[in-house]
């Protein structure tokens, strides 16, 4: 157990961690199949597959959430059997998950030693200790809090750091990392970066989940791709290129471009005017044609969903109108929003987008219930041909309609969102961050969809952070900044530095 | 896109196989086995006038109970409700010197029930405070208001007509109660299975920010299950006064509490989203098969409680360790 520096001899490095032969299955899915991983001291290894391949499944398994029906996890050569999350971390296994899960009430050390704290007298915790320990660990890798500090009053980028002091504080030799970068910053990836090399230097092997091509070449040293549950390749990156992994992970070549349209807009369909609100936004105007996209684009915080929500009726506005095809629409709620067919796929699937307790077909006929009953009765048939119309046009996979929107992955959750709304038939769809978090196989779906729902004369509302995302698709982009319109500008007016200088507010003239 | 399109089956299992790993057929067992033990322990058991009266130990909160299982799937509670039969009943007490006949007591009952749930329904949707705050405050406040005005009164001297709704028999042995009971478990039935609205409380129970933002109209479907429990409450009410003849501020005193155990042994999740009607039908037959049973052997009513309290956890905790036992 003490010997963590990886051997330096001619002989290849033996793997500090294996699984072979790894199978889970669910009801109806089979969500790893005979899977193997090998994990090396001293080395990232890049996880990569789609949504839906197995890549979170495999975590649990590693981390003892799950245990696995079929297959061996030995670590240092030795079989191991994980049965509780505590068992793993006694293996020295541990994982910083996408969405840190800590506690905001309690201070940065209390955090980093919740379930482990050192015990004084009475066996109880010892806070002077259990401080001067997280302080060391929090200086170990440069970070820049104090172990006293409350957890609530950190920034999301600070709140990763006490997560990455907590895997160390275990000693952990396998870190796992589930898409550590989603929520930072450039400058705060590169401390990541960094971080990441001293645990590398530390002997520790390193499992790396990430759907950014650039970010696993700079980082990794391995790769292992997941596709449908089962393990396709694995190796040295210096043998690959990005062309190699992407055939990889989806099957097949992906056209990276995005799909080519005829700007054909029609008639206006939703026109805005004056809108405002007491603190998001202020003064916004807008029109929006049928069969265009229109492009919103802004630096997290510019208002941009607080709007599309006002716009949807979930919030109200204090000023403005909604004309939907020349007509003053009253809208106080989301149902009066889908009366008059505007509709909104949110960025939150798991709590705004999707009913995950509910079943697939009950889901997509949640708004359309009227058009499925009779005077109020529900006729489930017609619940079912109108749930198999859409998700089927969508390609979702599943492995029946009354299976629940919870046991999907993310990505086919999406699609479960997208053809709710589709069956109401609306004139306008709004988007919000439809593609983050959903690989580059989902990714390009949906765009070849969104153009698909625009040839069909639908007028879609596109807010992306995503700047080749706004560039390959908008016919329009509307810039926001602080609540306010900065610009809007023609596809022949788009470049990147155009959108982040208005985003930003640099130079005034672009 | 390719073009292959791809089948989903609208079900993976059958209706008929989902319902036999059901709940409900769980606790049908559980009835059944009460049933025949009963009938071999005692042999005033198997008596029909015996088990007619039976009926009377659940209808009443039963009556309750259906509106609240759709309350408690909605993510809601209302733990108020006897107070809002006290409240009632006390209302009805106060009519009665104000020599309004049968009709118009029945109309002050329910009037005073559907008042109540109106409260506690805007102070949750209009407000939006947390629905165990408010009836808790509602509970002291509704019976408080019915020992303010009967002290240690009570009224008597309810017309011989009135008497019916708790003493009539319909047919034979099947009193108006138990008809009453019937009837509203299949329009409950029909109301949670086969309905947009009872679709609709499943959804607000799963997740009440998606059912926002898939168009419900949570606020108002919550208001209308404050509602109508507030109404199944002002039908206890007419029904109870009626049986017991008079009105105390005692009346159905601690009822809430066996309302919410019916609802929970009936299989509804007490942190909302899942649960049946039939499954509270048979938890309220369970619940009265075991008090009746109990109450031949001459069990005292604290015994009866404590078995009550163990049939319940012992009900809940059977699926969890069938579960952990096979993960």
């Amino acid at each position: 157990m003490q010997n963590l520096a990886p051997q330096m001899d001619a002989a290849p490095i033996a793997p500090l961690l294996e699984l072979s032969g790894i199978t889970k299955t669910f009801p109806g899915v089979k969500a790893l199949n005979n899977v193997s991983l090998e994990l090396f001291p001293g080395q990232v290894t890049a996880l990569i597959g789609e949504n839906g391949a197995g890549k979170s499944t495999i975590v649990k398994v590693l981390t003892g959430i799950y245990r696995a029906d079929g297959g061996t996890i030995s670590v240092d050569g030795e079989q191991v059997a994980f049965t509780s999350a505590d068992d793993a971390g006694a293996a020295g296994i541990t994982a910083i998950h996408q969405e840190t899960v800590l506690f905001d009430e309690l201070s940065v050390a209390e955090n980093i030693f919740i379930g482990h704290a050192p015990r004084g007298r009475f066996g109880l915790i010892d806070t002077a200790q259990m401080n001067t320990r997280a302080q060391e660990i929090l200086d170990r890798i440069d970070a820049p809090l104090s172990a006293t500090t409350p957890l609530k009053d950190l920034g999301i980028a600070n709140k990763h750091l006490v997560a990455i002091a907590r895997a160390l504080s275990v000693d952990a030799r396998v870190v796992i990392m589930d898409e550590p970068t989603a929520a930072l910053s450039q400058k705060e990836i590169e401390e990541l970066y960094d971080l990441v090399e001293r645990l590398k230097s530390e002997g520790r092997a390193i499992l790396f989940i990430s759907h950014k091509f650039d970010e696993v070449f700079r980082i990794a040293d391995r790769y292992a791709v997941f596709r449908d549950g089962e393990h396709v390749g694995a190796g040295l990156m210096s043998d690959v290129t990005e062309g190699d992994l992407v055939q990889l992970m989806v099957g097949r070549a992906v056209d990276q471009i995005f799909p080519s349209r005829t700007h054909s807009a029609g008639a206006e369909v939703l026109r805005i005017e004056g809108y405002a609100h007491p603190t998001e936004f202020d003064n916004i105007n807008l029109t929006l044609k049928a069969g265009e996209i229109l492009g919103f684009y802004g630096l997290v915080g510019a208002g941009r969903s607080e709007l599309m929500q006002a716009i949807f009726g979930i919030t109200r506005p204090s000023a403005g109108t909604v004309y939907v095809e020349g007509e003053a629409c009253t809208i106080r709620s989301p149902a009066d929003a889908i009366a008059n067919g505007i509709v909104y796929v949110p960025e939150d699937r798991g709590k705004q987008g999707a009913v995950l307790g509910l079943p697939i077909f009950q889901n997509v006929t949640l708004p359309s219930l009227a058009q499925t009953s009779r005077s109020g009765f529900l006729k489930l048939a017609a619940e079912f041909a109108l749930a198999r119309e859409y998700t089927e046009r969508l390609e979702l996979r599943a492995a029946a309609l009354d299976q629940d929107v919870g046991n999907l992955s993310g990505g086919n959750q999406q699609k479960v969102v997208i053809a709710k709304w589709l069956a109401t038939k609306p004139r306008v769809i709004i988007l919000d961050e439809p593609t983050k978090g959903i690989d580059i196989g989902s990714k390009a779906a949906v765009h070849a969809f969104m153009a698909e729902l625009a040839a069909d004369g639908l007028a879609v509302i596109m807010v992306s952070s995503e700047i080749p995302e706004i560039l390959g698709m908008s016919d329009r982009v509307i810039v926001m900044r602080e609540g306010l319109i900065a610009a809007e500008l023609r596809r022949d007016e788009l470049s990147p530095e155009t959108l982040v200088r208005h985003a930003a507010g640099i130079g005034g003239q672009a | 896109m390719n073009d292959t399109a791809r089948h989903i089956p609208d079900r993976l299992q059958s209706p008929a196989l989902k319902a036999f790993k059901s709940w409900e057929t769980l606790l049908l067992a559980v009835a059944i086995a009460i049933f025949v033990t009963n009938s071999f322990l005692s042999p005033y058991f198997l008596n029909a006038w015996n088990l007619s009266d039976a009926t009377f130990n659940f209808t009443e909160k039963a009556m309750i109970a259906f509106a609240m299982a759709l309350l408690i799937i909605a993510g809601e509670i209302d733990l108020s409700v006897a107070s809002i039969i006290a409240l009632a009943s006390t209302a009805m007490g106060a009519a009665l010197q104000l020599d309004v006949g049968t009709w118009g007591l029945v109309a002050v009952g329910l009037g005073t029930g559907v008042l109540c749930g109106a409260f506690n329904g805007l102070m949750v949707t209009g407000l939006g405070l947390p629905s165990i705050v408010v009836t808790i405050g509602t509970m002291s406040l509704f019976r408080g208001i019915s020992y303010i005005v009967l002290g240690d009164q009570g009224f008597r001297g309810y017309p011989s007509e009135f008497s019916f709704f708790g003493q009539g028999y319909v047919w034979w042995v099947i009193s108006f109660e138990f008809v009453l009971f019937a009837g509203l478990a299949v329009l409950y039935y029909i109301l949670l299975h086969r309905t947009n609205f009872g679709r609709a409380v499943y959804a607000i129970g799963n997740n009440p920010t998606g059912a926002l933002f898939s168009g419900i109209r949570v606020a108002r479907v919550r208001f209308i299950l404050f509602l109508l429990t507030g109404l199944m409450a002002g039908v206890a009410a007419v029904c109870l006064t009626s049986r017991l003849g008079s009105t105390r501020p005692t009346i159905a005193l601690g009822w809430e509490l066996e309302v919410v155990t019916m609802v929970v042994l009936g299989g509804v999740n007490i942190l909302g989203g899942s649960g049946s009607i039939p499954g509270v039908v048979i938890a309220a037959f369970v619940m009265g098969l075991v008090t009746f049973g109990l109450g031949l052997l001459n069990v005292p009513g604290i015994v009866m409680s404590i078995f009550i309290g163990c049939l319940l956890i012992g009900v809940i905790a059977l699926p969890r360790l069938w579960a952990m036992r096979r993960t």
